[in-house]
């Protein structure tokens, strides 16, 4: 009898959870932050993906006049197609154009005259046909009688059809491809280098007895502080065509792939260094003891211990030095000079040219790298994850002098090299006139005798950090405790995990641009954000989504996952417990979500670069157009200014997090 | 043949079960569990369980990891929703109820005690919201830390204890709603062996002096043998056996309860009338319904085994005596635990207990031979095959 049983669920449909307010409240939340992640990323980029395959042109069999003479006697109707035919006064490599083309419908007129007393009919031979009467769109087959005056500012409008035509265009066209090689190759010898000094530097500390390493630790973050302009600027400064060392390079040019390499591997040390570090920090010295007992050499131990066991930590740490180099606006910008990226052409295509069409394919092509980086680094870290759960012995250095002195040496190089960056910087800020009056004033920083907003932009600046500090943490951590801490609704949250993770793999360029695209439509109800701080913030909180997302993730898994089931046994809802346990332990971490936060919206250019409006010019857009606008000192200023702000922020948090760290954490002294 | 075992009935009957049989003039069942399956995808967790408490009974859920019984906990507590059957507490259907509408205090292996408040603010916790006075909540949270022993503490934060006191601190907050239901998941697991000794009585006295319906899951034997009123056995999702703890020891119902709790000697068999033969041996033992020739499973506990000294029962005179040899001898401090090998026995090895009493009696050394009697109403008969 019991085999019988143990055969077969009775049929019958399983049995649901009663929901309770709790869950409803949790599950609403959850639908928020997920709509708001779709809102401000995943429908932006779809339609910018279907920019990518639009193609625009004039089909003028859409288009049907008929003319009258002096008296108001009416001839035949005649299509656009046909006086084309007779008259080519267009030629048919003019009717491709973008969707912001217009044809002037006097064109298939050649004896028009505004004066003449001839009175003109328009009409759409389908119902989708659309031209501008002056500013007003109209569309169908209903004749319009217009007189000469009024018909003088009819405009046709092109139709849209789909396909690869802007993909044919771009690969046909060198100058625009040639930069897929330009920007790969940039990013690969920047990753190259930059792992390697990375590595040697993380190496000499977690693996020396050398002395100041607190101070080493500290110089290896300034670069995280500053706008990837500023190496640009500064390398100027040293090398450009007044540069005080430009000797130093034989000939050579910074402006183009030299300044491009050295300035990431400026930018993108500090994130190579952490990764690698916490690789080697989690190393066990018992394989070492291991190795030694083996009377394995120095060397050997090197090859067979400490590389495999950083091999992670050093691929993660390659792709994303990759990521970051390639999808880099700012610096290629500055000091790019003819060399052209990926990164910038968005920029010229739909700055310069006001071709979206284009840029959306740029775009689109410098997703794919940047994607197969992400998935790459994803798996990644998933192992590395796996062999940090392992129960270790950490490593502990013994004092070796030569070793020892070779590693200072290594971290002094480095050290000198980023500080060089950073005082040239600075004393661009400060010189007078360079190379002409090299005394020191602070003339640089009235930057409201330059273009690019002047002071306003600095505060925008500042504005803008701290509400997406505030309002991103907020959002950011609600929405992972909503995946981390809720039962069922699992493709709920396999999806909302998904849109969290999503924001890694997408360049700021293309962000940005796909948020023209989405909120610069007048059909779309939040075009009313379009211009305004609030996009600026949204699209920020958008941009660096992923990195607090995964913070706030790793946090929330420390803490005990019977706590809700404790609560909830208690009839306490969730929200008190939320209040009064889970943000009081996780508040380390979510200072550290703002602080994070806040210093990348001081920094960053690439989103935001298509999205401020003149009352939302931002400090780093102002770098930008200053050094732009030839004003490189100016720019050098204000770039410091986001150093001085971010460090200063830094410098609170810290003071902050020992603070309320002290009267919350109490419970973590024993 | 479950089915038997499910109503109470253990196969072999015997005066214990007659005496806890779920009868009738006991109180209704305070939680009814009522055909309950949970799926995983194609695998079946829990399969057909029915299971009845009463009010104010300790039930522990054994069995071993993966057995299902974490599972029928939570889905108890509405923490992993069964997939069908019905739960019922105190007459009020729970069955898709939220956790929070249920009616139960719960403690988890890991305390789950909130590390960021005081030990009063933790057990707190669950008075809050409820309208009363502060004054009332402070004096329900001393006469809580007064009840689990620990008075002076209130003040300190869950890490400045030991695990033994963060459990009883864990467990104050469970019973401060006072609940109807006591869920305790594994509660001394992560205690050290005296500890868990000390603190298995401690609960078990509170659970008394309370009178609150508990269900304890645990692994651990011997904790299920100590606490409960009722063991509820399980393995693969089903229910082996329930019943009190000397019924479970004594009559396991299934081949794997004589196995899991305890120790058992198992040979393969051959039933006969009122007898079971092993090797060329036949020994009685109590009344089975296996057709003669059944191939059987004969199971013995080792201190069920009697030694005498060798000879002095004649052969034959009892039927369940055979002659040994000892091949190895191993001190347990309060017992012998020896291996015993005889003509009667094949090439099979019996494993048997005595007491230090008995092998000093009867100079029990290795190499000595001896008679032991397996007593016809310690055999314990299982189907074989399957």
């Amino acid at each position: 009898m019991a085999m019988a049983l143990d055969s077969a669920l009775p049929v019958g449909r399983s049995l649901r959870l009663r929901l309770d307010r709790d869950e409803l409240i949790k599950r609403g939340l959850m639908v928020v932050i997920a709509l708001y992640l779709v809102v401000g990323l995943a429908a932006p980029l779809a339609i910018m993906l279907s920019k990518s395959f639009s193609t625009y042109s004039f089909n003028l069999a859409n288009f049907e006049f008929q003319v009258s003479d002096k008296d108001g006697n009416w001839g035949q109707p005649v299509t656009a197609a046909a006086l084309n035919e007779k008259l080519d006064a267009v030629p048919p490599a003019k009717l491709a154009t973008n969707s912001d083309g217009r044809l002037q419908a006097t064109s298939f007129f050649p004896d028009f005259s505004f004066r003449s007393p001839v009175k003109y009919k328009i009409r759409g031979t389908t119902s989708d046909a659309t031209y501008l009467v002056g500013l007003k769109p109209q569309t169908g087959t209903e004749w319009q009688e217009l007189t000469s005056n009024d018909f003088r500012r009819v405009m046709l409008r092109p139709s849209r059809a789909l396909g690869l035509e802007n993909y044919a265009a771009y690969f046909s066209t060198p100058t625009l491809f040639r930069s897929i090689e330009n920007s790969v190759f940039i990013a690969l010898v920047s990753t190259i280098i930059t792992v390697g000094l990375a590595f040697g530097f993380a190496y000499a500390l977690n693996r020396s007895c050398m002395r100041f390493k607190g101070v080493f630790k500290l110089v290896a973050m300034v670069p995280i502080l500053v706008p990837s302009l500023l190496p640009g600027i500064a390398l100027i400064y040293l090398f450009g065509n007044q540069g005080m060392l430009k000797d130093l390079l034989m000939g050579a040019s910074i402006y183009g792939p030299l300044g491009i390499v050295v300035g990431s591997i400026f930018f993108a040390f500090p994130h190579a260094m952490i990764i690698i570090s916490t690789a080697l920090a989690i190393s066990d010295q018992r394989h070492y003891e291991a190795a030694a007992s083996l009377r394995a050499s120095r060397w050997r131990t090197f090859w067979t211990v400490t590389i495999p066991g950083a091999r992670y930590g050093l691929i993660s740490a390659a792709f994303v030095v990759f990521t970051l180099v390639i999808t880099d606006f700012g610096l290629p910008k500055v000091i790019g000079g003819q060399y052209n990226v990926l990164a910038v052409d968005i920029y010229k295509q739909v700055i310069g040219q006001q071709n979206f069409e284009m840029g959306a394919v740029v775009s689109v092509i410098l997703l794919v790298p940047a994607i197969a980086a992400f998935i790459v680094d994803r798996m990644v870290t998933k192992k590395q994850v796996a062999l940090l759960s392992a129960r270790s012995v950490p490593y502990q250095p013994k004092p070796n002098r030569g070793f020892d002195t070779l590693c200072l040496a290594w971290c002094s190089l480095i050290a000198v090299f980023i500080l060089g960056i950073m005082a040239t910087s600075q004393f661009a800020a400060l010189v007078k006139l360079w190379p002409y009056d090299l005394s020191l004033g602070l003339k640089h920083f009235a930057f409201d005798r330059m273009d690019g907003g002047g002071w306003g932009s600095y505060y925008n600046s500042i504005r803008l950090a701290a509400l997406t500090a505030v309002i991103g943490t907020v959002i950011i951590f609600v929405g992972a405790y909503m995946v981390e801490k809720t039962d069922g609704f699992r493709a709920g949250r396999t999806a909302f995990q998904f849109l969290a993770m999503l924001p890694m793999a997408v360049p700021g360029m293309v962000l940005g641009l796909a948020y023209i695209f989405f909120f610069n439509d007048p059909a779309n109800p939040l075009h009313a954000i379009y211009g305004t701080m609030t996009i600026l913030v949204v699209c920020t909180i958008t941009h660096f989504y992923t990195v607090g997302h995964l913070t706030a993730l790793t946090a929330l898994k420390q803490i005990d996952q019977e706590f809700e089931p404790v609560a909830a046994s208690l009839k306490q809802p969730f929200y008190k417990l939320f209040a009064r346990v889970t943000v009081p332990v996780c508040l380390p971490a979510i200072l550290d979500i703002s602080i994070y936060i806040f210093v990348n919206a001081m920094t960053t250019v690439s989103a935001v670069v298509f999205l401020y409006s003149k009352d939302t010019t931002l400090a780093s857009v102002a770098v930008l157009n200053m050094d732009d606008a030839g004003d490189v000192a100016p720019a050098a200023a204000m770039a410091m200014m986001i150093f001085y702000t971010n460090a200063a922020a830094r410098l609170i948090h810290l003071f902050l997090s020992r603070v309320l760290i002290k009267r919350t954490q109490a419970w973590r002294m024993r | 043949m479950r089915h038997e075992t499910l109503a109470g009935q253990p196969r072999i009957p015997t005066e214990v079960s007659a005496m806890t049989a779920a009868s009738p003039n006991v109180k209704p069942a305070y939680l009814r569990i009522a055909n309950v399956w949970k799926a995983f995808g194609e695998f079946h967790a829990l399969k057909d369980i029915s299971l009845d408490i009463s009010e104010g009974e300790f039930v522990c859920f054994l069995g071993p990891s993966g057995c299902g019984k974490t599972t029928l906990l939570r889905a108890i507590a509405g923490l992993d929703l069964q997939t069908r059957g019905s739960i019922q507490q105190g007459g009020r259907d729970v069955s898709t109820l939220p956790p929070s509408q249920r009616d139960y205090g719960i403690v988890f292996q890991s305390y789950a005690l909130f590390p960021n408040l005081t030990i009063a603010k933790n057990i707190a916790f669950g008075l809050e919201n409820t309208k009363r006075p502060r004054a009332e909540i402070e004096a329900r949270v001393t006469e809580l830390l007064k009840l689990v022993g620990l008075p002076d503490q209130g003040n300190k934060y869950p890490a400045q204890l030991s695990g033994g006191q963060q459990q009883r601190i864990a467990l104050a907050r469970a019973i401060a709603i006072s609940p109807g239901l006591l869920l305790l998941d594994e509660p001394l697991s992560a205690l050290d062996a005296k500890v868990r000794t000390h603190l298995r009585h401690e609960i078990k006295e509170l659970q008394r002096k309370l009178g609150v319906t508990t269900i304890m899951v645990t692994h651990d034997q011997e904790e299920a043998l100590s606490m409960a009123d009722r063991i509820v056995v399980m393995n693969h999702g089903v229910i082996e056996q329930i019943g009190t703890p000397t019924e479970i020891y004594r009559h396991p119902a299934t081949l794997f309860v004589a196995d899991f709790i305890g120790e058992a000697n198992k040979f393969a068999a051959r039933a006969s009338n009122n007898a079971v033969g092993i090797g060329a041996a036949s020994f009685s033992c109590a009344a089975h319904d296996f057709d003669d020739g059944t191939p059987v499973i004969a199971a013995i506990r080792p201190e069920d085994i009697i030694p005498h000294a060798s000879g002095s029962l004649a052969n034959g005179a009892t039927a369940n005596a055979i002659d040994v040899t000892i091949s190895e001898m191993e001190f347990l401090g309060s017992f012998w635990r020896t291996r015993l090998h005889g003509h009667a026995l094949g090439n099979e090895t019996l494993i048997a207990d005595f007491s230090i009493n008995a092998a000093r009696r009867l100079s029990l050394v290795q190499g000595v031979a001896l008679t032991v009697e397996l007593p016809a109403e310690r055999l314990l008969i299982y189907p074989r095959g399957a």
